[in-house]
């Protein structure tokens, strides 16, 4: 008689071994959107931990112009780069396409994203396309490097991640056009909804003229190296894609977040909605300026006709999203006015950082208008830390927002207002100091050539700004594990909300809705529901 | 306390493969668009001279050894707006359920595309340049290959959708318009191409 003999221990270690290849491989292959999403958001927000600890080191290098003490002088143009890259591509478009992702079709009442395929190759292209993007920098490639394979391999990792957040915007836009419950007309549809369209379409049509632009960089630099300057001018021609105006493109749905909650925590229905669905509109007119890589500034100079004449182009392509956002924060007041506010942490991190991306917008347009003499210098680096860490800011309010709904459980709200806090000192402290050394002309992007004795403070300040962003952040991952695997259950619709997603169970089921509704308003839930003590619904 | 709405029939599919192709031929317009932006910025930047005979100012930007195939050039563009009366025409039949004629357009449309590849092929070796042999010479393999690129992708959409019609996918017509939109835009794309850098030079 043959005897078996078998060893329990090995037999549960390789089941769970099993498991956790049979859970890794369905995140790796999901379809389900809301995996899709939290990979985009989970990848992004460790992205932002790392780049804050990159933002701090350069700030430290910047506090003496006579030698390198931490960092290495050769390598500076490197990380300058990834710097720039990391800030606008790997935090502040992932986290917002992440969430759109996650948070779109259950709000829309829709059973899938459209497409989900197309999302989940969209996050996988870009990052593969992260991961080699500073692979290639850390090998001496990127704009200036002197590996010439290197160079070549940023330039086609970089047009990865915009191949990849484009096909995640393509997923997106189809879904918010084409899969809406019954009833919901566009003018209908929530607010963040709105912004993700908004958003994404206003992508979709920058991207890829940074692809196309990419794919002239790469056969010039691969072959002659005749056209476009080699690896030096290489920032010269895509530069533009790390900056404003484009950065403003990837903060339209921040500002979609601000709309969303502003009536919720009121309790009442948005006064002048079509007003509100403008003012996000406005905001996404920025891809003008990005597609055509124009900025038009002004330089005040000459008659009043010839003042005029440049203001109008100046007004189109830098002021209309500064309205926008205007429009979304005057009627989020009226919304406040006409109902009775009961502040969420989410609504805090999301007002503070609006108004945050309000500030970068402003710097940017100062910084284009010719006496203040602000081109160059490290106003406009100001200005995309105002807009990226601004837009941060109101990713946590909406990951505390909708977090109960993709993870079933809250996190705490008093740790949360401490953080929002928190983040608030962090935007300020690392991007106030440079408006004031633009002021200087201590030069934007760049270590040496500058006397640091006027603004040696100002830089530290600066660094201490970028490294309490990081303690936020690490802090926010930190809770947000805790709480959302073992904190309290959030229950079905925590925050009293109006949109669809808060009638299904918490965390929202596979398939999203066992049946679809059939929505009436453009607060659903506020048809169904008794109105808020003290105010009318 | 889950809220409950009125409940509706699950709704009707609102072609979303056509509005899909629609924002994807949005990001290609504008890739393009993008291309031909930063050609005709390097044609306009390029060094200008009068004509021996002093009657008109001649532009730099062509080396005057490259002479464009106008023959192969021309030919993509009938072949562009010959397939776009093939995909048409599978609309139509996709529309009246006639799964042969829309069966035989699709495959005509691939095989134009295979002709209008061909052709372009063509072009690269009538024009006999190299791509490391100037500005110009890059820059022209750079916005062809892309265009190469697009009408790779356009022949991967179309073997899928007559592998569907061949299949007998009968209520499909919604596909089949959508990759007719792909070929009016790849058409009215490859037209600025066309007008630009085989016409204009």
């Amino acid at each position: 008689m043959t005897t078996i003999h078998t060893n329990v221990d090995v037999t549960a270690a390789g089941s769970r071994a099993a498991s956790l290849v049979s859970v890794i491989a369905d995140w790796i292959t999901t379809a389900d959107h809301k995996k899709i999403g939290r990979l985009f958001i989970g990848s992004s927000l460790v992205a932002a931990v790392a780049t804050a600890v990159l933002a701090a080191f350069l700030g430290l290098e910047r506090m003496s112009a006579s030698s390198y003490s931490i960092l290495n002088g050769d390598s500076i143009v490197q990380l300058f780069a990834a710097y720039q890259f990391s800030l606008v591509y790997a935090i502040v478009a992932p986290l917002f396409i992440g969430l759109a992702i996650a948070v779109v079709p259950l709000q829309l009442g829709s059973r899938s994203l459209s497409y989900p395929r197309l999302a989940a190759f969209g996050f996988w292209a870009w990052a593969s396309g992260l991961i080699i993007t500073l692979a290639a920098l850390g090998a001496n490639g990127g704009p200036g490097g002197g590996n010439s394979n290197m160079v070549d391999l940023y330039l086609l990792a970089l047009g990865l991640v915009a191949l990849g957040l484009s096909a995640a915007s393509v997923s997106i836009a189809v879904t918010v056009l084409t899969s809406r419950a019954p009833g919901m007309s566009l003018l209908r549809t929530p607010m963040f909804s709105w912004s993700a369209l908004m958003g994404a379409m206003a992508t979709v049509l920058t991207l890829p003229v940074l692809i196309g632009t990419l794919a002239y960089l790469y056969v010039d630099h691969t072959y002659g190296r005749l056209a476009f300057g080699g690896n030096v001018d290489v920032n010269k021609w895509i530069g533009w894609s790390f900056n404003q105006p484009q950065t403003f493109i990837f903060a339209v749905m921040a500002v979609g977040v601000l709309a969303e909650l502003a009536p919720i925590v009121a309790g009442v229905r948005q006064p002048l909605r079509p007003i509100m669905l403008i003012g996000i509109t406005l905001v996404s007119t920025a891809a003008l300026g990005a597609a055509t890589q124009s900025t038009h500034a002004m330089s005040w100079t000459g008659t009043t006709s010839d003042k005029v004449q440049e203001f109008i182009p100046f007004a189109l392509f830098n002021l209309l999203p500064i309205l926008g956002v205007l429009i979304v924060l005057a009627l989020g007041g009226l919304a406040a006015k006409a109902g009775r506010v009961k502040p969420t942490a989410s609504f805090v991190f999301a007002f503070l950082g609006t108004g945050m991306i309000l500030v970068g917008m402003l710097v940017h347009a100062l910084s284009l208008i010719g006496p203040a003499a602000l081109a160059g210098t490290v106003a406009q680096e100001s200005s995309t830390l105002y807009v990226v860490y601004g837009a941060v800011m109101v990713a946590l309010g909406a990951i505390v927002h909708w977090g109960p709904k993709l993870w079933g459980r809250r996190l705490p709200e008093k740790q949360m207002f401490g953080l929002a806090a928190l983040s608030l000192v962090a935007t300020v402290l690392s991007s106030l100091p440079f408006v004031v050394a633009g002021f200087l002309d201590q030069p934007g992007n760049a270590v040496a050539g500058w006397s640091y004795d006027a603004s040696a403070l100002l830089n530290t300040v600066s660094a201490i700004g970028h490294a309490l962003m990081f303690v936020t952040v690490l802090g926010f991952i930190g809770l947000a594990l805790k709480h959302f695997t073992t904190g309290a259950l959030a229950g079905d619709d925590p925050w009293d909300a109006h949109s669809l997603e808060w009638s299904i169970p918490s965390p929202a089921p596979a398939g999203n809705f066992a049946d679809i509704a059939t929505v009436g308003s453009a607060e659903p839930l506020l048809d169904v529901k008794p109105a808020r003590q003290g105010v009318s619904a | 306390m889950t809220l409950t709405l009125a409940s509706a029939a699950t709704p009707a599919p609102k072609r979303q493969a056509l509005v899909a192709t629609a924002v994807a031929s949005a990001a290609i317009t504008m890739l393009m668009a993008g291309m031909l932006g930063v050609w005709l910025r390097f044609r306009a930047a390029a060094d200008t001279r009068m004509s021996s005979d002093g009657r008109k100012v001649i532009k730099d930007w062509l080396p005057s050894d490259i002479k464009i195939p106008e023959v192969s050039s021309n030919t993509m563009l009938v072949g562009l707006f010959f397939g776009c009366v093939m995909a048409q025409w599978a609309v139509y039949a996709a529309k009246r359920d006639d799964s042969s004629h829309r069966s035989v357009a699709l495959a005509v449309c691939l095989l134009m595309e295979v002709a209008i590849i061909n052709a372009q092929v063509a072009v690269y070796s009538q024009m006999k340049i190299g791509v490391t042999d100037g500005a110009y010479q890059t820059m022209f393999y750079a916005i062809t290959g892309v265009v190469v690129v697009l009408l790779a992708v356009g022949m991967a959409f179309t073997s899928v959708t007559w592998f569907r019609s061949v299949g007998g996918r009968d209520n499909d017509s919604h596909v089949v318009a959508a990759h007719a939109l792909y070929w009016y835009v790849l058409t009215a794309v490859f037209c600025a191409v066309w007008f630009v850098v085989y016409v204009q030079k």
